[in-house]
């Protein structure tokens, strides 16, 4: 998986747990919490579908590293290619 | 005790035969019913009322996703009962505002929700949802209207089972009364339709409808009924005290004349029309009159086989033969039962009888058990009556709880 696709299962996910924002312009680089309107609960939302869907496990200590798209993909590739690397 | 007057003044519900009360009435009086199929988890096609309307109109996408139907049934009831009151709601205080929301149960279809949701994990717990215990609280209904709404007074939800729509009306009067708040916003609502454990409870009891016509399936005082449909719904009111309500120039739907409540201690689901007569006698005392002042009896009755009669026979040991002008009719022939919301429902249902001065009929009465045949039934085709000046609504529950509230045309 690359940095892109991956930003993209991370925007998947968004868009079904904050359905009235519009994602069609998410800075990488910008805190996702200052450009869309997300709370401490969605990014548990986040972290529980990364879980279901993925099989990705992101531990508390953690969650301070999905705050961008592009601080997700720094995090997140890596434990993709892992899984797939396992499969 | 010179107690404040308490008057209606807003009405906002959802049924599954209309979403305001315009639309509610003329489907009551044309003889339209709401019940169709819905798939149920585990069981299958089944009978039920189901409500169409607008949650997007009050709610974003994501809080009726993070929300429960329930709550959402309350916003969509009380923004309605809000813009109906005319109230200048953006610049009333909103810590002298309380939610009083009737419900049968809550939290049912949430947690059977996530158990479906983690068997697909192998019932791995790490995979149950954080919106779980905010979603369950029993004051959940209540909770989201207030979020909804700004409101800062108190909100919450008053557990009464199938008694509990009244329940809200009523704990909102003495609210009122008490001058702890300045508006209710009450009634009841119910999400039941969404939990497959409401169905298979009613089936394991005997008490659950079947009929190949779902509009015909609810027909309480028929020979053939064969128990209840289960319905979703709500409806809330804003009851304010009467003086601040004319020096606002309220348009005012009725005035709460008294109530009743009390419990059968007899039996966990049967009825006990001994209790429930003492119900009805009270509420007719609370309010000032005499059986034969009462001009429309909204019953209760479930269409199960007992219930119904056991209610015609509390209704006939208090109005007897002696009530000429005393009509009686049944809204769940239209609408299936409502839980929570169905007291609260089945007043606004007939609310409009004081104008038009027509009592909705009970429907789906091909053949009249003998033993549900009251004096003044209104069966089939609504029925023009000479006045309209009280309603008496019952609503009664599991576990015996009996409640029964009376509204009159308002006079000032």
């Amino acid at each position: 998986m690359t940095n892109e696709e991956c930003k993209k299962a991370v925007l998947d996910i968004i868009a079904d747990i904050a359905p009235d924002e519009d994602l069609s312009n998410v800075k990488p680089h910008v805190r996702l919490r200052d450009q869309l309107q997300l709370d401490s609960m969605d990014f548990l939302d986040i972290v529980m579908e990364l879980r279901k869907r993925h099989g990705i496990e992101v531990p508390e200590a953690d969650y301070l590293r999905l705050a961008s798209l592009d601080s997700c993909a720094e995090y997140l590739t890596p434990k993709f290619n892992a899984l797939a690397a396992k499969s | 005790m010179n107690l404040p007057r308490i008057v209606i003044t807003g009405v906002g519900l959802t049924a599954p035969n209309g979403d305001s009360l315009p639309e509610f009435r003329r489907n009551l009086l044309a003889g339209v019913a709401g019940i169709g199929w819905v798939e149920v988890r585990y069981m299958g096609r089944l009978l039920a009322g189901a409500c169409l309307y607008d949650a997007l109109k009050y709610q974003k996408r994501k809080e009726v996703r993070v929300g429960t139907r329930a709550g959402s049934i309350s916003i969509w009831c009380a923004n309605q009962a809000i813009e109906d009151s005319g109230l200048p709601f953006g610049a009333f205080p909103k810590d002298r505002v309380g939610i009083y929301i009737g419900c049968t149960e809550h939290g049912n279809v949430e947690t059977e929700n996530e158990i479906y949701a983690i068997s697909k994990f192998n019932y791995d717990t790490k995979y149950w949802s954080h919106y779980h215990n905010p979603r369950t609280v029993a004051n959940n209904p209540a909770g989201e209207a207030s979020l909804n709404l700004g409101v800062t007074g108190p909100a919450y939800t008053i557990g009464a089972a199938c008694a509990a729509g009244n329940l809200g009306l009523i704990h909102a009067s003495q609210m009122l009364r008490l001058g702890e708040v300045d508006l209710a916003i009450c009634g009841g609502v119910s999400e039941s339709i969404h939990t497959f454990g409401i169905f298979a409870g009613f089936k394991s009891q005997g008490a659950l409808a079947t009929h190949e016509i779902p509009s015909k399936a609810s027909r309480p005082f028929d020979r053939a009924r064969n128990g209840i449909v289960v319905s979703e719904g709500g409806c809330l009111y804003t009851l304010e005290r009467m003086d601040d309500a004319l020096a606002r120039g309220a348009r005012i739907y009725a005035e709460i004349a008294g109530y009743g409540v009390n419990s059968d201690a007899s039996d966990y689901v049967l009825p006990n029309p001994v209790r429930q007569a003492e119900c009805i006698r009270k509420s007719i005392a609370h309010a000032g009159l005499r059986p034969a002042d009462i001009h429309i009896v909204n019953t209760h009755a479930t269409a199960t086989l007992l219930g119904d009669i056991q209610e015609c026979e509390a209704i006939r040991a208090v109005f007897g033969e002696g009530c000429p002008d005393t009509f009686v009719n049944n809204t769940k022939s239209f609408i299936g039962h409502c839980m929570g919301a169905a007291g609260a429902l089945e007043l606004a249902g007939n609310l409009p009888s004081f104008d038009d001065l027509t009592v909705h009929a009970t429907i789906n009465v091909d053949d009249l058990d003998p033993a549900c045949a009251l004096p003044g039934l209104v069966l089939n085709v609504p029925a023009k009556a000479r006045r309209i000046d009280t309603i008496l609504n019952n609503s009664f529950g599991m576990l015996g709880i009996n409640s029964t509230l009376i509204v009159k045309r308002f006079v000032a």
